[in-house]
């Protein structure tokens, strides 16, 4: 028995989100007193994966063939079932990434296994019950899942669990799970990413505006804020289907959501199909012109002002605090 | 070409969600549904791609009769027939299930969702039709073009994009960017009543998941105003108070 770790890589590193999975993935396993091994697929080096160690993963099967160097999500599913059932894994945890998303609900129908998916805490274990919480209705509730089939699967949300070291050597075995030719027929023709930005879904701190900022042109300052804190760039959905920026940053409802330990929102009302995109961060600042904007509800902090003038200083002083 | 598209009936976005019975059920009373606003996106470029005779589009929806007045507006927007699998959608994976046992005999070239419903925001009900039937599934696409073999799909990843080609039938889930949502017509509307609607029964799958209570969110806490002229303050609150810079 044990619990199975999916180590997601980007061009062959891990990032924290997967050590967040395997941190999980062992208290799981901590939990239930089994061990935890971690499935990498594609080119990872033996010092990366050994990482994997740091955060309790004792075993990394590490599939390493070249037709599986791109994410299929088929063929992947495939080998993380076959991992799952070599090792006699019962549970199995992913990072809920965007990957992640199209690979759960494959490893779960490969296993005819219960999937809670966006999972934000350690599982209860409650008189032979298994019980995971999830959000739901974007943001405005949780749900608590009980998973009453054997296998189960969970994928948990970027920021949810943290990262905890409890250091073990990773053995590190080569795995060549076999994979149908038939499980490929989705190629990856082109990979296309920024690798100067923080990316949005796994940010711990966020600087977001919306429509108050008039146009397209005035995000510089925007950029520059975030660039200092090393944030990530988010706006509200009217500013992405105006194209003054791309959908990819449109957070709420119907964007992203997201769960920063701080989320900045300038210049955005706080309707409440943005708020379900990003109530669940930990500080909420705001920035608005007007006292009555519904987004002052659910700040932490807030300053009644125009962006125009508040954004530069809030710019000197982080530059001051830094230098 | 023919497209099967997935609608699910979901609560009206400005919903105040609540609960009966000790937390355990949705409150459904004075709730507006509505169809799930990426079913509409994925509907919407269906359409398109049949528009001109190419193709005709199918909806299914996994529901009991209360969900045929969202049916109907899913062929108001411009489906050509609808299919309702006679059931409550217990959860994603009956209903994918259900999904994939009607799209067996219907010989669909593709099989389009939303990204995600907003009600549960599984993200799981495309992924798992491409299990059940064992066909290849791209979540989370943000562009689908089709060239009556080829489809070319681009697919969102952290900081970026992938760009996919599949060959021969898929399933994707769509989000924002593959279309603008359609609004339907007084026509629309008008045809809607008289376009072909099935009822077919659902195929019996084991239990996997139950959700056993909801919660919803603590209240937060009032918020500090800092002056606008001093602004510079919330740098140090930041750094020195929430401790979050
Ligand atoms: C089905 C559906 C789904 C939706 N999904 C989403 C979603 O996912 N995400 C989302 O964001 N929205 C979503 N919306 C839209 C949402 O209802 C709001 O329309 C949107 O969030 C408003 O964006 P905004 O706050 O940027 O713009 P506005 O509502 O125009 O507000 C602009 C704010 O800026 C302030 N302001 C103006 N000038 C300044 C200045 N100089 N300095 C400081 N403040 C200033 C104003 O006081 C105002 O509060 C959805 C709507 C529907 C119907």
């Amino acid at each position: 028995m044990s619990v199975l770790v999916y180590v997601e890589q980007v061009e062959g590193k891990f990032k924290k989100s997967v050590f967040e999975a395997v941190s999980y993935a062992k208290a799981i396993a901590d939990k239930t007193g089994t061990s935890l091994t971690a499935v990498s697929i594609g080119n990872v080096a033996d010092n990366e994966l050994q990482e994997l160690g740091k955060y309790g993963a004792a075993k990394v099967l590490n599939v390493a063939s070249a037709e599986l160097k791109n994410f299929v999500n088929q063929a992947y599913a495939a080998v993380i079932a076959e991992a799952a059932q070599k090792e006699g894994a019962e549970i199995v945890v992913l990072s809920n990434s965007f990957s992640g998303k199209g690979l759960a609900p494959r490893v779960a129908v490969k296993l005819k296994a219960g999937l809670v998916d966006g999972a934000i805490e350690l599982p209860q274990l409650d008189g032979g019950k298994f019980l995971v919480k999830k959000g739901a209705f974007s943001g405005k509730a949780f749900a608590v899942t009980e998973l009453v089939s054997a296998n189960k699967v969970i994928a948990l949300n970027p920021n949810a669990f943290g990262v905890k070291e409890s250091a073990v050597t990773a053995s590190i075995e080569a795995f060549s799970p076999a994979v149908q030719p038939t499980d490929l027929t989705a190629i990856v023709k082109e990979i296309v990413r920024a690798t100067d930005k923080v990316s949005l879904p796994d940010a711990e701190l966020v600087v977001s505006a919306g429509r108050g900022l008039k146009g397209p042109e005035n995000w510089g300052m925007i950029e520059e804020l975030a660039g200092l804190l090393g944030a990530a760039t988010a706006c509200s959905k009217p500013v992405s289907d105006a194209d003054w920026r791309p959908h990819s940053e449109h957070v709420g409802q119907t964007g992203i959501a997201i769960s920063p330990n701080l989320y900045i929102a300038i210049g955005i009302s706080g309707a409440i199909q943005h708020l379900a995109g990003v109530s669940s961060s930990k500080v909420i600042v705001v920035i608005n012109k007007d006292p009555e904007a519904p987004f002052f509800k659910v700040a932490d902090y807030g300053i009644v002002g125009d962006a125009f003038e508040v954004v530069p200083k809030l710019i000197e002083a982080l530059k001051a605090h830094q230098a | 070409m023919k497209i099967l598209v997935c609608i699910s009936n979901v609560p009206d976005t400005t919903t105040k969600i609540t609960f009966t019975n000790d937390n355990t059920q949705f409150n459904t009373a004075g709730v507006t549904f509505i169809v799930n606003p990426y079913d509409e996106i994925a509907l919407s470029r269906a359409i398109e791609l049949c528009a001109g005779g190419k193709g005709t589009v199918t909806v299914i929806n996994v529901g009991e009769s209360a969900t045929e007045p969202t049916i109907r507006k899913a062929l108001a927007i411009g489906a050509d027939d609808a299919v309702r699998i006679d059931a409550a959608p217990r959860d994603a994976y009956f209903t994918a299930f259900q999904i994939a046992e009607y799209a067996k005999e219907g010989n669909f070239d593709m099989i389009l969702t939303g990204r995600e419903s907003i009600d549960y925001n599984g993200a799981q009900v495309a992924a798992m039709v491409g299990g059940f039937l064992d066909i290849p599934s791209v979540s989370i696409i943000k562009k689908l073009d089709y060239d009556g073999t080829t489809a070319t799909l681009e697919r969102e990843i952290e900081g970026g994009k992938e760009v996919v080609t599949v060959t021969g039938k898929f399933v994707a889930s769509c989000a924002e960017g593959v279309a603008a949502p359609t609004i339907p017509t007084m026509r629309g509307i008008m045809s809607a009543r008289s376009k072909p609607l099935v009822v077919v029964a659902a195929q019996p799958i084991e239990e996997v998941i139950k959700v056993v209570q909801f919660e919803t969110p603590p209240a937060r806490g009032t918020v500090k105003l800092i002056p606008a002229e001093e602004a510079a303050n919330l740098i140090s609150l930041l750094h020195t108070e929430a401790k979050v810079i």
